[in-house]
């Protein structure tokens, strides 16, 4: 097997380590497995696991699955977008949160659902999100 | 002696309903009162009432559904030390009503057992299917799994043995197999459940698979999105070397295996084969034209069998029970069981599993238990994900086979089953499957890349009202060309969703062209957010309901909605019993 074969792998492992992939980053992996840094860009870009900017404190998912789709999942992201006046895939101007989709986290016997950090949360609702967010400061 | 067990469901749901907690206290209490019974985690058993405890005395068991942290001392007090059962907390009717129609072989040992110990496996005759099959020649085997007719569980329904011949068949000496468990499909948590249950039987399978082929390799591609499987399946790989189930000569024999996990990041197309072969390669994870097939030239350019979760987790009891045992099961071209996972507007959400031929009303109206709000009409079953499609309400009589489904304009998928009731907007579905889609499409061939957005910016113009009747005839023309000409699967299939609405729902699309009507009261664009008097029976639920205090109401008056206020979240819409805002 090529060494390319571990670029994901990596770069998940960057991620968890740094919360993003720096440029650094890149030129060390571009270095270590022996392929330009474009041919990483190009990874990191296609998958939508990594990301270039630092995260916020905590992450919000919010689950855009069928299932979440049809008990309201849209209407709840789209509640927390205009709460934090910020779009998916950004974070709040005091670092807070962050705020994304994602396309189904598999657990839709419970949803719509909303996931903070490493905490779910089935059968979402707009007034519960409001408490749920306040526990995390 | 007879065993005493008390079993908790800790799968994803499971656990962010306090499935751990609940296991800590019980574990506290037991070594407290140094009593000699085990308490075990175990996966979900499919319904989702967590959490669910089983307890496990003199041979009965008592099932206990949506336990808390707080219930497990009065468990303990009164069942546990006196004998007494807690009838407040007793699984009632319907888990009794969802589990006896269904017939569980995948499912067979996914809640029942501790996924994270290797012994709970064997004990239920876990790897004795691996050790019969060493003893005999791969090609045997092959012979057999044919004759069971197993098709591929990812969707597609390749014949499974088929697949392996034909990896067989090739003169490389390196070879792989690899387990797709990039389960994607939004709607879809078939394999996440069977992982997180029973990782073993998975495994077993593989290590068949491997031997019958001549791979000495097995990659595992999971999905990062699940954490609890990718847990439970490092576990499992590594008790299973342990063992030597993995590893240098398995049961003495000449064979060896490894099998190594790699996470996916996050990209639907990933599912389709040959883009999960390029993510494994460490690229771009987009699609090459078959043939040649994985099966010849797959990863790194070596014979590579795909093969799906649930299909991997039959082959360990087709062995075991034989061939024609699971012929049985299931339709003339259909055979065996399918793993269904049910959500949406249903009563009971989770994972069922029936034989092959088992109609769509019995699958509703058995184990799913009917329809979650009564009052609310049954409009249609999505099957198959964004690949599939929405079979109206009228066709619900039809069996579940692939054949069947494939008739209907939907495909059988890997199992999402989303039900429908008078809520769901047929458009505003067909455009979220659609933006799916088009957010997943890897950009490689022009049908899909620029087609499937087309689409989309048409649907999304009738969803705002502005939208014409030659809108009908360009989608219909649009999908017709993409299904035939997208180069993979994606593509192809994307436009099912399409397709089936135009057929099943014309009526509800020509309102919203025609009426600037959308009678589910989803697109917002076409809501006025207006109370209507003559049915607002003043109750104040959608007062207490708005997020934003946009809406006025007082004990015995009439709610009124500041549209300058209001954020259009539909929060009102759906708490007011009475229909009564337009």
């Amino acid at each position: 097997m090529e060494k390319r074969g571990e670029l994901i792998s990596k770069l998940q492992e960057v991620q968890e380590k740094f919360g993003f992939i720096s440029e650094s980053e890149i030129k060390r992996l571009s270095d270590e497995l022996e392929i330009f840094p474009v041919q990483i860009y190009e990874v990191i870009t296609f998958y939508t696991q990594f990301r270039l900017t630092p995260p916020g404190k905590h992450k919000i998912l919010v689950c855009q699955g069928t299932a979440c789709h049809v008990m309201g999942g849209k209407d709840l992201l789209e509640y927390l977008k205009s709460k934090f006046e910020i779009n998916e895939g950004e974070t709040t101007p005091d670092g807070k949160f962050s705020l994304e989709r994602v396309a189904c986290l598999g657990c839709c016997g419970m949803a719509p659902v909303v996931v903070v950090d490493e905490d779910f949360y089935g059968r979402m609702t707009i007034q519960k999100i409001d408490e749920i967010l306040k526990k995390y400061d | 002696m007879t065993e005493k067990k008390i079993l908790i469901c800790a799968g994803t749901s499971g656990i962010s309903a306090g499935a751990c907690e609940v296991f800590d206290k019980f574990k506290n209490l037991i070594s407290k009162n140094s009593l000699k019974i085990s308490v075990i985690k175990t996966g979900d058993r499919g319904l989702f009432r967590d959490v669910l405890v089983d307890v496990i005395l003199d041979g009965k068991r008592t099932t206990y559904e949506l336990v808390k942290p707080e219930d497990v001392d009065e468990i303990f007090e009164k069942h546990i030390l006196n004998g007494e059962i807690v009838k407040r907390l007793t699984a009632k009717e319907e888990y009794e009503n969802f589990f006896k129609p269904q017939m569980r072989i995948v499912l067979k040992n996914c809640g029942l057992i501790d996924p994270e110990d290797i012994n709970d496996y064997i004990k239920t005759g876990g790897y004795k299917s691996l050790e019969k099959v060493l003893k005999q020649k791969p090609e045997e085997v092959i012979v057999e799994i044919k004759k069971s007719g197993l098709r591929g569980r990812g969707g597609a329904g390749f014949p499974t043995g088929l697949k392996w011949e034909l990896a067989r068949k090739s003169s490389d000496i390196e070879k792989f197999v690899i387990c797709n468990a990039d389960e994607g499909d939004p709607g879809a948590f078939m394999d996440r459940s069977i992982l997180e249950g029973d990782p073993h039987s998975v495994i077993e399978g593989m290590i068949i698979a491997g031997y019958c082929i001549g791979a000495n390799t097995g990659i595992i591609y999971c999905r990062a999105e699940y954490p609890v499987a990718i847990k439970r399946i490092k576990i499992a790989i590594k008790q299973a070397q342990e063992k030597n189930f993995l590893g240098e000569k398995i049961f003495n024999s000449n064979f060896s295996f490894k099998i190594l996990l790699k996470q996916g990041a996050g990209a639907f197309v990933c599912g389709e084969e040959t883009a999960l072969i390029a993510s494994l390669e460490g690229k771009r994870g987009m699609p090459r034209p078959r043939p040649p097939f994985p099966a010849q030239k797959g990863l790194w350019g070596k014979p590579t069998v795909i093969n799906n979760v649930e299909t991997l987790a039959n082959i360990p009891r087709i062995i075991e029970n034989g061939a024609r045992w699971y012929s049985k099961i299931g339709t003339k071209k259909s055979k065996g069981t399918k793993v269904f996972a049910l959500a949406g507007n249903i009563k009971n959400t989770g994972l069922v599993e029936i034989p092959m031929g088992t109609t769509i009303r019995e699958l509703i109206f058995g184990p799913g238990g009917g329809m979650q709000n009564k009052r609310k009409k049954l409009k249609a079953v999505q099957i198959g994900g964004p690949s599939g499609g929405c079979i109206p309400e009228s066709l619900i009589d039809t069996p579940i086979d692939y054949e069947s489904i494939t008739k209907t304009g939907a495909i059988m998928g890997s199992g999402g089953f989303i039900v429908m009731d008078e809520s769901t907007c047929m458009v505003d579905i067909t455009k979220f499957f659609l933006s799916f889609t088009v957010a997943e499409s890897c950009g490689k061939c022009p049908p899909c890349r620029i087609g499937l957005k087309r689409m989309l910016e048409i649907l999304e113009k009738i969803t705002k009202g502005e939208g014409s009747k030659t809108d009908i005839e360009m989608l219909r023309e649009l999908a017709l060309m993409i299904k035939k000409t997208a180069l993979c699967g994606l593509g192809n299939t994307a436009p099912n969703p399409v397709l089936t609405t135009l057929n099943y729902f014309l009526d509800e699309y020509m309102e919203h062209i025609e009426e600037k009507k959308c009678r589910a009261k989803v697109c917002v664009e076409l809501l006025k957010f207006r109370v209507i008097e003559e049915k607002c029976k003043k109750c104040g639920l959608c007062f207490k309901a708005c997020p934003v205090s946009a809406i006025e109401w007082e004990k015995g008056k009439i709610a009124k909605i500041i549209n300058e206020k209001c954020i259009k979240c539909r929060a009102c819409i759906k708490v007011c019993p009475w229909d009564a805002i337009e």
